[in-house]
């Protein structure tokens, strides 16, 4: 070690401790990353997969913000799929197939090369605090690392254990070790604490899979990468394939249930309802006689396939019977059988919205710790812990992140507001704005606040700021044009005749107009800035606008709210007609501001009046 | 007026002064929090009704500390805040206090328990389906979702606008049913149209002459008929106005006939009527004091066939007042307009060549904001509940 001394401590090696290490880098800090294994940084220990939908948002955000899964994830990308490409650009998320040992590579470049970014592999012990405020970490044999922010991204190695049919392991990843020291210390501290569980599938030799007749889906001919500054593949292009359970396959799963770890009773964490265990999918939907299985290659070079949608918490010969009962996989052989983990996490409502501890000055959370689930969602409250770490040691105010904005809001809000029931994974419709944060406008959403932060590096902001430039030139020639309704229709579009004239930007919203066609009409002096990817920008711009309008007010409403903020002497205990309840949440949860309290379950309009009624008396008091 | 409160509920207590005068014999009522109207712990003293023991009561309980007056509409907005009454229940309650006849008392005490908020609850439970299945064709694909999904959203809709428009149909009787029916008295000037209105109302209400066009505006004369609230209106004669002032009044007349529920005309010979009538609307040939015309005719004047027009104005409202919705305002009127008008965008764009389920989506959600000012909030949760239920998702 080179240092005993750091702005930030990250402690963790997955996705949220490199996002949140890389994002103190970026704002030029000094950052310690701790883990258990160095060379495990990078590894993506569930499916070889990155993006979807609501989680391919998150990717362009964080890209947006300069961070690093995007780019390494184009780097290590072996079939790019735009996802709902025929629903309408608000719901369609960038997702890609990874080769794990080049995205590894990818982020082990990332990190190995980021200034004042240091890797230290070794095991925490404890968080080290002075006068209640945290001052660093203890490592073993009682060395220090002092930090004044300490972010803590531990996945699911606190308390982890594995459950392979009856057999249970202490462990926080197939194969490697639990943190049950640090578990016990943030259970001694008194952080509410909940325990979750999630699985994965058994891990097959791609060489024994039957290939030949299976069905498989391709990539897309013109792939959509998960950055906004890469220009295309770097690896080559596989397919996957596509296999289907069996009638034979659920009679193997019914008859060996009492052996699962998840119906015998032995395990109790909340599951999340959206990636059920095979043993899940034959009892709940016991009417539908089969399943589909997706073979995901995890590389160029594996000879791995992950079988995603088979995950399963059954003893290993079992696991061997079923899955051998499936078209195409009669003779493959498992190399790692699937299992179930159960881990602790921490109810995250106890964070405040720069995922901070409320009651520990200095220390933050991020990733599965705080009760979520999939790299995406570690990896964005890696990027927000980071960024807020860093301002704290230089007394700089959080950055906000509303749920009017990014998704990074909406994951921000529901984890702090709601808390979790289940390993919280994004949907695009938890988003209620999701008409405008796509993942189409993500930089127009953030960089330019990045950029203010210090996060966003220079190649980035030139590149943004030519496309914002272009983006500019040509709405604002869309925007100078008027055309009338009668030459849209004889054009062949679908408009009344006799209609309102339309500005350029208005036309486009109606189906079938594209810019390419009102420049056709002769009525559009575009420059050569245009580009094809500027155009199809725009036109998206502008299928949206009229809901955006609608939707403003109800922002502007919500963002009110948001800067109402709740001083810290409001007693809700002296406000007259508050329910005792209501009133023991809000001591309880304490909401920051307005829109929080509003949020909190339960509340009703008139209460909302009282409180502002106490905010508002209260600041008129302290003014008098 | 101190002392241990009566354990039991109730109790007879003699109310003494600081000075230790008796103020009052009262019964003393404790309710315990949550089980009184506003949910919080009530103390209520049923005393004597005389005006000068109330304004004592009042001022001795008010000098003592912590104590004040309740302000307007208090104790409800207690309830309010404390969940005890949802915003329809406050609503009803307001129209209950108001309701001076029968019917509208009838037509809130609908509104009061609470029937508005679960028709509501209902709606709401019906926009989750398709909501939930474009949500799932959206958020899951490559998942066992079913991929058309067009048909039953479409159909689903379909049967919510219905019922939505059932209401919103019969938000404008209910509306009349608070607020009072309207009946305009129409007719050519001079033909004893304001003579009849006093007739009715039993009091000079509008000032009668024998010369034509005294009437210059509408006159009001609100009734009980039959236990429905009614509101007769005078209006000045149809006829060519001889001065501007005249002619205002004819116009304003005029448009208050055409709104109003229903309307009487007067004429001098049969189908002499110039506005144009309404399917239910009353003819009747006017000034027959005599009665020669039977019951095709009335005069103010001597009251023939006045008591047989009351009975047929109460009889042909009554039946209306059948169709009346438990939404009565305004507001929930224009909250259910505003869903179905996002439903309805909805629908055109189902149609579309290019259906954008994401624009589709956030008409529903619209809708179903729409709906929220009447009671509550739709919680993604909600739909994502729906989705899980019904789909194997998970790849």
């Amino acid at each position: 070690m080179k240092h005993d001394r750091y702005d930030v401590i990250v402690v963790g090696g997955g996705h949220a401790g490199c996002e949140a290490a890389h994002a103190v880098s970026r704002c030029g800090g000094t950052v310690a990353l701790v883990t258990l294994d160095a060379t495990k940084i990078g590894v993506m220990s569930c499916n070889p997969a990155i993006g979807g939908l609501g989680k391919g948002h998150l990717v362009r955000e964080i890209d947006a913000l300069d961070g690093v899964m995007a780019r390494a994830g184009d780097y290590a990308g072996i079939q790019f799929r735009l996802l709902n490409a025929s629903k309408g650009p608000a719901v369609q998320g960038p997702r890609i197939q990874a080769d794990r040992a080049r995205y590894l590579s990818a982020v082990q470049k990332m990190i190995s090369t980021a200034p004042g970014l240091e890797v230290v592999d070794a095991e925490v012990f404890g968080l080290h605090l002075e006068g209640g405020k945290i001052a660093g970490v203890t490592l073993a044999n009682d060395v220090v690392l002092y930090a004044s922010a300490v972010i803590l991204t531990t996945g699911t190695f606190l308390g982890g254990t594995i459950h392979i049919g009856d057999k249970v392991i202490s462990s926080g990843r197939y194969g490697e070790a639990a943190s049950n020291a640090l578990a016990a210390q943030i259970g001694e501290i008194g952080l509410p604490l909940g325990r979750l569980k999630t699985g994965t599938p058994p891990r097959l030799r791609s060489s024994t899979v039957d290939w030949s007749d299976l069905e498989t889906q391709d990539g897309d001919a013109d792939p959509t990468m998960l950055s906004f500054i890469s220009s295309g593949p770097e690896a080559r292009q596989i397919r996957c394939g596509i296999t289907h359970t069996n009638e034979r396959t659920h009679e193997i799963i019914h008859s060996s249930l009492h052996r699962s770890a998840l119906h015998s009773g032995q395990i109790t964490g909340a599951g999340p309802r959206y990636c059920p265990s095979i043993e899940d999918k034959v009892t709940r939907f016991a009417d539908k006689p089969s399943h589909q299985v997706f073979l995901e290659p995890e590389g160029l070079d594996s000879d791995l396939v992950y079988p995603n949608g088979i995950s399963t918490s059954l003893p290993a010969e079992v696991q061997t019977a079923y899955v051998r009962s499936i078209a195409g996989l009669e003779h493959a052989e498992i190399v790692q059988p699937g299992y179930a983990i159960e881990y602790d996490f921490v109810d995250p409502r106890s964070l405040d919205p720069s995922l901070a501890v409320r009651e520990i000055p200095g220390l933050y959370l991020a990733g599965q710790i705080n009760g979520t689930t999939g790299y995406e969602e570690a990896a964005a409250q890696g990027l927000v812990a980071g960024l807020n770490a860093i301002r704290r040691v230089r007394f700089q105010d959080p950055m906000h992140f509303s749920r009017t904005t990014s998704y990074i809001g909406v994951l921000l809000d529901d984890l702090i507001s709601r808390g979790v029931s289940e390993p919280y994974r994004m949907f695009t419709s938890r988003a209620e704005y999701r008409l405008s944060i796509r993942a189409d406008n993500a930089d127009q959403r953030l960089t330019e606040g990045g950029r203010d932060a210090g996060c966003v590096g220079d190649e980035r902001w030139q590149a943004y700021s030519e496309k914002r430039r272009a983006l500019d030139i040509t709405t604002s020639a869309l925007n100078d044009v008027s055309i009338t309704a009668a030459a849209l229709n004889a054009a062949g579009l679908n408009v009344a005749k006799d209609g309102p004239k339309r500005s350029g930007l208005e036309a486009l919203a109606i189906e079938g107009a594209t810019v390419d066609f009102l420049e056709d009409l002769g009525r559009l002096p575009l420059t050569q800035c245009a580009t094809a990817a500027i155009r199809h920008q725009v036109e998206r711009d502008a299928v949206y606008a009229p809901y955006l309008e609608r939707q403003a007010k109800e922002i502007a409403s919500l963002r009110r709210d948001e800067q109402t903020e709740i001083p810290g002497w409001v007693d809700y205990s002296r406000i007259t007609g508050l329910s005792n309840e209501l009133k023991e949440k809000l001591e309880r949860i304490r909401p920051v501001n307005l829109y929080r309290a509003n949020s909190i379950e339960g509340m009703t309009p008139s209460a909302m009046l009282l409180i502002l009624a106490a905010v508002r008396h209260g600041q008129e008091r302290l003014a008098g | 007026m101190t002392g241990p409160l009566p354990r039991n509920g109730r109790r007879l207590r003699s109310l003494t002064a600081r000075g230790g005068e008796v103020v009052d014999q009262a019964l003393v009522l404790t309710f315990a929090a949550g089980k009184s109207f506003t949910g919080e712990n009530v103390v209520e003293f049923q005393c004597h009704g005389g005006i000068s023991i109330v304004d004592r009561l009042l001022r001795e309980l008010s000098e003592m500390d912590g104590l004040r007056l309740a302000q307007a509409g208090e104790f409800t907005r207690r309830a309010l805040g404390n969940g005890r009454l949802d915003l329809a229940e406050v609503e009803g309650l307001a129209s209950l206090v108001e309701a001076e006849t029968e019917g509208q008392r009838k037509q809130a005490m609908r509104l009061f328990s609470g029937e508005l908020g679960t028709l509501v609850q209902n709606w709401r439970q019906s926009l989750l389906e398709p909501v939930a299945l474009i949500e799932a064709t959206m958020d899951f694909v490559d998942e066992d979702v079913p991929v058309d999904v067009v048909p039953g959203v479409r159909s689903s809709i379909i049967k919510l606008l219905a019922e939505l428009k059932f209401h919103a149909d019969g938000a404008h009787v209910a509306e009349r049913m608070m607020d009072g029916f309207e009946v305009a008295i129409i007719g050519a000037p001079n033909l004893g149209k304001s003579t009849l209105l006093n007739r009715i109302a039993g009091r000079d209400a509008a000032i009668t002459s024998h010369h034509a066009g005294t009437t210059r505006d509408v006159i009001e004369v609100r009734m009980d008929l039959n236990g429905l609230p009614v509101t007769m209106l005078d209006t000045a004669g149809l006829r060519e106005a001889l001065d501007d002032v005249e002619r205002l009044g004819i116009e304003r007349g005029k448009s208050r006939a055409t709104s109003a529920d229903l309307r009487v005309h007067l004429c001098e010979a049969p189908g002499d009527t110039d506005v144009s009538e309404g399917d239910d609307d009353i003819v009747l040939l006017a000034k027959d004091d005599e009665g020669s015309f039977g019951t095709k005719s009335i005069s103010g004047v001597t009251g023939h066939g006045v008591d047989r027009l009351i009975e047929d104005i109460a009889q042909r409202l009554a039946q209306r007042a059948g169709n009346a919705g438990v939404a009565s305002r305004e507001r929930h009127r224009r909250a259910l307009v505003d869903a179905m008008s996002h439903l309805n965008c909805a629908l055109q764009r189902l149609d579309a060549h290019d259906i954008r389920l994401d624009i589709v989506a956030e008409d529903l959600r619209s809708a179903g904001r729409s709906l929220d000012v009447l009671i509550g909030r739709i919680d993604v949760e909600d739909v994502l509940g729906v989705i899980f239920e019904r789909f194997c998702i998970g790849k």
